[in-house]
């Protein structure tokens, strides 16, 4: 019976379902084939928030999981300190850029939303992860 | 002039990389050029059965690297095609070391000082034998069916040789536009949208290449058989014509033609 | 979301060691990964504890084949490496937790794959499964020698197609003494073995002489099952499904009815034979 209702509400277009998958798992084999892009895309990533909080980069991790019909970059960041004055200090200590311009002071409210709680996801960390929004791009060509 | 050295592969098992390359080698020999047809299979050899050719192996492409023979010596002539048509069959008992990159490179450009196209099918898999088929080419054709695994597999193959800086070009092979219709299947442009590659050909289920392939008769030769316009149309397109895919999607398969894509 | 089932009692005990079975051809598209992903999940609706290896590594397909592409973290590369628990590369089923899979790598090569320690996972996974199913890659290289080296049984799939009884025959030398495999006949298509356009499975069995486990229609339903991700042996009902649940009656050792799909037909036994004849 339960069959028979599963059958009356799922998708009938099983060619949809399998582009919408194949488009999915061609991101994530395209990723995990493309380790140089991801290392310099973490270190980019990292650089950014180090701009207005100081973080542990030892102790930083960053995934990519599959979320409903997304890829999802998820970043787990421990923030040490906030830098009160957004961009004029690198964050840790000397590292990152730093020939980069100061920032105006509205950057702190930004740094106050990125350190407030966000919804709980599947991660089992402690410190509130950072989440970056989901990719919807296509598949990056392979090779 | 040297001829072409067009690799066919696919990753994925079973899609029509040997069937394709013996179908099409023979429709260009049917178009009146030269061309050679090496089985890169060692070990799992099928190019000679496909086209009824396996009684006369005497030498094979092993023997050839390992200098026991020349290259015209192991050439399998198909007389159905004149001089038009040879094969270079693979070992079947030895192994895909038997042979390295740069001696299957060797054979494969000696074959093309004497034909206009030389079509290395290409074993499944991204293997050593894979490795070898692919070293002495200069373009590749990518065979994949419209399933999942196959598309995916044929990603990661189109990623694979894509490092060698060749053109790749496309194949869809077994469409069943009924069951593209109803939902059931992925259509030639959703292929194509998922896989960066330029698009040679379509050719539709039919379950006639099977009798084709049990006797041994390629199906250029067959005038009666509906495929051979397809094999004909990618033979065109593979010597620079603009010619139109055939939209398989109405009843029957010639319904009306469908604009000209972008083609090789 | 789907109700994960809780753990059934598997039917043998934990003391016995589980069998470890590889699903091979030679020949590729002739359907290992799908009998392999169908054969799982009819041992685990017997109440069988399950675990699926795909060992083709490079290009993997039974994760996508089964649904669970997007729930694979680890692979078998990382629990040989010893980077990642056993524990935690395997990934249990949506439908039915008695059955696990251990996916490949995508982006390793096969070559990266140590024999020994294959051997051993697939040794210690057997004391934790009633049953260790492996899909083999397509060849006979080095894949196809890391997936038979921790099995103790083999089962060969071919379709009635030149191309794959001669593959498979040359896998079922390779094999050796070891193995006593057994043929499943997948992909016939009666209607043409009756106009004598393809092989039956006498013709193929003929050349192979293999006990004979199962013979599965060609269902272009399959197509759908993948596209989705959902194997055709959920299905209470249809052919197809039925086939599958009676291979794995047999191979859990009941009696099962001699598997009939086809119609007999003649006309290709002589010219198969001496296709055969001097070949080798």
């Amino acid at each position: 019976m339960i069959e028979f209702f599963r059958k009356l509400f799922a998708p009938t277009n099983s060619s949809q379902t399998a582009k919408e998958r194949l488009r999915l798992v061609l991101m994530t084999d395209h990723l995990s084939l493309a380790p140089d892009m991801i290392e310099a895309m973490k270190r980019d990533f990292i650089d950014v928030i180090a701009k207005y909080v100081e973080v542990d980069r030892d102790k930083i991790e960053i995934n990519f999981e599959q979320q409903d019909k997304a890829l999802a970059m998820l970043a787990n960041v421990p923030i040490l300190a906030v830098n009160r004055n957004g961009g004029s200090n690198n964050g840790d200590g000397g590292k990152g850029d730093g020939g980069k311009k100061t920032e105006e002071p509205k950057t702190v409210e930004a740094v106050a939303t990125a350190t407030a709680p966000l919804p709980r996801r599947k991660r089992r960390k402690k410190s509130p992860p950072a989440t970056v929004a989901p990719s919807n791009a296509s598949p990056a060509p392979a090779g | 002039m040297s001829g072409r050295r067009i690799v066919v592969t696919s990753g994925k098992g079973g899609v029509g990389k040997t069937t394709t390359t013996a179908n099409l080698g023979a429709t260009l020999a049917k178009r009146g050029h030269r061309v050679i047809l090496i089985d890169a299979d060692i070990g799992l050899r099928n190019l000679d059965l496909v086209l009824g050719l396996e009684k006369r192996i005497v030498f094979d492409v092993v023997e050839v690297a390992e200098g026991r023979c020349q290259l015209r010596q192991a050439l399998i002539k198909d007389k159905r095609f004149g001089e038009l048509l040879s094969i270079l069959p693979a070992a079947q008992t030895r192994d895909k070391d038997a042979i390295t990159e740069e001696q299957f490179a060797g054979i494969v450009k000696q074959a093309a000082d004497i034909a206009d196209y030389v079509f290395i099918d290409c074993p499944a898999g991204i293997e050593a034998g894979f490795r070898n088929a692919i070293a002495g080419a200069d373009e590749a054709i990518v065979v994949t069916t419209p399933e999942v695994s196959a598309i995916r597999d044929a990603d990661r193959v189109i990623g694979k040789v894509a490092e060698k800086n060749i053109p790749i070009r496309l194949i869809v092979n077994r469409l069943r536009p009924e069951m593209v219709r109803t939902g059931d299947m992925l259509s030639v442009e959703d292929v194509c949208e998922i896989l960066s590659a330029e698009l040679i050909g379509v050719i539709p289920d039919d379950e006639e290449v099977i009798d084709t392939t049990n006797r041994g008769e390629p199906i250029a030769l067959d005038e009666a058989n509906k495929l051979r316009v397809v094999y004909d149309k990618i033979a065109r397109r593979l010597e620079g014509e603009l010619v139109p895919f055939t939209n398989f999607d109405n009843q029957g398969f010639f319904g009306r033609l469908l604009g000209v894509l972008k083609a090789g | 979301m789907h109700e994960v089932q809780p753990e059934p009692v598997p039917v043998a005990q934990k003391a016995k060691r589980g069998r470890a079975i590889v699903i091979t051809s030679g020949k590729g598209g002739v359907g290992k990964t799908t009998t392999t992903a169908n054969l799982g999940h009819a041992l685990a609706a017997r109440g069988c504890s399950v675990a699926l290896i795909d060992a083709d590594v490079g290009l993997r397909n039974l994760d996508i084949v089964l649904g669970l592409e997007s729930r694979v973290k680890h692979n078998l590369l990382d629990v040989l490496d010893g980077t990642v628990e056993l524990d935690d590369a395997i990934v249990r089923d949506k439908h039915n937790a008695s059955l696990v899979l251990l996916a490949a790598s995508q982006t390793r090569e096969k070559d990266e794959v140590d024999t020994e320690k294959m051997k051993a996972l697939v040794e210690r996974m057997r004391e934790q499964y009633d049953y260790v199913i492996i899909d083999c890659p397509a060849g006979i290289e080095g894949g196809f020698k890391n997936a038979v080296v921790g099995a103790d049984e083999a089962i060969v799939v071919c379709t009635p197609e030149v191309s794959a009884v001669r593959d498979v025959d040359r896998v079922v030398g390779l094999l050796g003494n070891k193995f006593r495999p057994q043929l499943i006949v997948n992909r016939l298509r009666p209607a043409l073995v009756k106009k004598g356009k393809m092989l039956s499975v006498e013709d193929v069995n003929a050349i192979l002489r293999l006990p004979l486990l199962g013979v599965i229609g060609d269902e272009p339903e399959i197509i759908v099952t993948t596209n989705r991700g959902e194997p055709i042996a959920l299905r209470k009902d249809g052919a197809t499904a039925a086939a599958y649940h009676a291979i794995a009656a047999k191979i859990a050792g009941e009696d099962v009815a001699a598997p009939t799909v086809e119609i007999k037909a003649s006309g290709f036994f002589g010219k198969l034979g001496a296709m055969f004849g001097g070949a080798k």
